[in-house]
């Protein structure tokens, strides 16, 4: 219980998606122009990290890995399908994506609206396709902890996102040098927001 | 003051359009109105009139960081000169630190004063005070034995990308000066971190570890009595040490109405709240420090009065400025017990709530919003 809470902790604040490791910068950069479009996209990238990182977790522990096979049938012990892992994440990531996208045209309609193109790109975002790549890569030893990893990993993109949305929305009224406008200024930002989140760098659970 | 309004005077037409200083009015009128009240009034629309304006509000931050920064040479000197068994007197020790910040002071002025001179010509605005504030503020919070050009580095960056490209003073999402600090702290990790780098040409058998830096290595005998740390007979960065001369910095600032006491309040009472949570918690000597140690140790009390009450990258909200110094002093307390690559978390939690301010004000205006709506709906019932 206790690993479970650290991995949390650790997932949203000390390896943040954004900030530790810069994944999902795309939709991070378009998207983040006011709070309550981000707040959609966040909220939808928390569901499918949430939802992809276990179901990832329980393809990967009984189908790809080295010996996962070994439950069907014990000839099947030397079998190493982890060749297949892009694929099968890829596969289980658009599959969710349309899942979410039925559900939010279903429920909030301007939300819908107002996210575009970039709801049924999530299935693109590299943050979410990381998320599966680090859960496999990390060895997480229960689906509960790969849970709270894919949880954690979007509330930290969600506060990422969430936070230089409100910065963007203040920011409007700043003089920014012409050529830096927009996506400059979002990247002079997304830099100095990474420096701020170097605090909890170094901090062990 | 006659003879230099009409110097001032005689000059003014060379920098005004068609003068053939012309491009440098914004120089020239920043050192003008340095001096004497401006006389431009607006001539149309609505205004209020106060003889109150930004100059006048940064001397004022200046004023009250004064004790602070006086007494933090003294300590320098007297830090030196105690780690030799010497006594030569406190003049004798106070020039010694003077003859230590100076050489800071005077890069940290050139090098952000030439930057903000050459934006403001290039982008046409006016030179602004902002930098008034953040050029003594950076000397103050950085070890006194720093190499210039790492700290001319340093203050490059803080206002180039900290303010400038966000338009100039008053525009800026971090705090300048922290950001400053910052960039030196990754940057050059082993020049400004380590445990003994804060006294100048120290005797080698002297322990010139801070408290923050004995703590973290466990070395919990070392600590300063309270008494000493309050009145800020420590090693530490020049503004930071003595708790009561920066309380005095906070008296001029609260009483001028300029500093916000919401913040500072919060601050520490966020602080002390995480205090008492580790003390509770009690799983190792650290979290077993009284809370009220947090307060005087390192750069907490100067954070939370000079710091974090920038009211350009504070919460702007009054309910935001609760949350947001609350957060500060109990992130800062909690990355000091936590986190062992850093012995100081106060610039950090800072620089990450300068970050999520804007979020904080965003939730407390649509909360206020939605309660408004919901008493109107009622009314209407």
């Amino acid at each position: 219980m206790q690993e479970v809470f650290n991995i949390f902790i650790k997932s949203i604040f000390i390896d943040n998606m954004v900030f530790a490791y810069f994944l999902g910068m795309c939709s991070y950069l378009a998207v983040s122009k006011t709070v309550k479009t981000s707040v959609g996209l966040g909220v939808a990238v928390i569901f499918v990290l949430g939802i992809t990182v276990p179901v990832d977790y329980l393809l990967n522990d009984y189908v790809l890995k080295a010996g996962a096979l070994a439950w069907l049938d014990p000839a099947f012990a030397s079998a190493d399908l982890s060749f297949l892992s892009f694929i099968i994440f890829i596969a289980v990531i658009a599959s969710m994506v349309q899942l979410v996208e039925m559900v939010v045209e279903k429920f909030s309609p301007s939300l819908y609206s107002s996210l575009g193109i970039f709801l049924p790109l999530i299935a693109v975002n590299c943050a979410i396709l990381g998320g599966s790549l680090f859960m496999q890569e990390r060895d997480y030893q229960s689906l509960a902890q790969a849970t709270s990893f894919g949880v954690g990993s979007g509330v930290g993109w969600f506060l990422a996102i969430v936070g230089i949305a409100a910065i963007r929305e203040k920011i409007r009224y700043s003089n920014v040098p012409p050529a830096l406008r927009g996506l400059g200024i979002t990247f002079i930002l997304t830099g100095l927001m990474g420096i701020a989140f170097m605090s909890f760098l170094g901090i062990k659970l | 003051m006659k003879a230099l309004r009409r110097f001032l005077d005689k000059q003014k037409p060379h920098f005004e359009d068609g003068g053939k200083f012309a491009r440098f009015h914004s120089m020239f009128d920043s050192m003008e109105t340095l001096f004497f009240v401006p006389d431009k009034v607006t001539t149309s629309g609505a205004h209020i009139r106060d003889a109150i304006d930004m100059k006048r509000t940064m001397i004022t931050v200046f004023i009250a960081l004064m004790p602070a920064l006086l007494f933090g040479m003294w300590n320098i000197g007297y830090q030196h000169f105690t780690s030799y068994g010497q006594a030569p007197g406190n003049w004798n020790m106070f020039l010694y630190g003077l003859l230590k910040m100076l050489p800071l002071i005077i890069v940290s002025y050139v090098v952000g004063l030439g930057l903000e001179i050459m934006f403001a010509q290039i982008r046409h605005h006016d030179v602004n005070e902002g930098f008034f504030v953040t050029g003594i503020l950076i000397p103050m919070i950085v070890p006194p034995d720093i190499p210039l050009w790492q700290l001319a580095l340093a203050v490059a960056f803080a206002v180039v990308f900290g303010k400038e490209v966000f338009g100039g003073t008053g525009m800026n999402v971090l705090n300048p000066a922290l950001l400053a600090r910052a960039f030196l702290f990754f940057a050059y990790p082993v020049a400004i971190s380590g445990d003994r780098v804060w006294i100048a040409d120290k005797a080698d058998a002297f322990s010139g570890a801070t408290p923050l830096g004995d703590a973290l290595v466990g070395n919990f005998d070392h600590i300063p009595s309270f008494y000493n740390m309050f009145m800020g007979f420590i090693p530490g960065s020049n503004g930071e040490t003595s708790t009561l001369m920066i309380l005095i910095g906070a008296a001029v600032l609260i009483i001028t109405g300029i500093g916000n006491w919401r913040i500072m309040l919060s601050v520490v009472v966020g602080g002390i709240v995480m205090g008492l949570l580790f003390n509770w918690w009690g799983a190792n000597e650290y979290m077993k420090l009284p809370a009220y140690y947090h307060l005087v140790m390192g750069g907490f009390a100067f954070g939370a009065v000079f710091m974090a009450t920038d009211p350009v990258t504070a919460a702007q909200t009054k309910k935001g400025m609760y949350y947001y110094g609350f957060l500060i002093g109990m992130i800062a307390v909690l990355i000091r017990v936590f986190n062992p690559a850093y012995p100081e978390g106060m610039m950090l939690a800072i620089l990450l709530m300068n970050v999520f301010a804007p979020l904080i004000d965003h939730i407390v205006v649509d909360a206020n919003i939605k309660h408004r709506l919901k008493r109107m709906k009622l009314a209407i019932k």
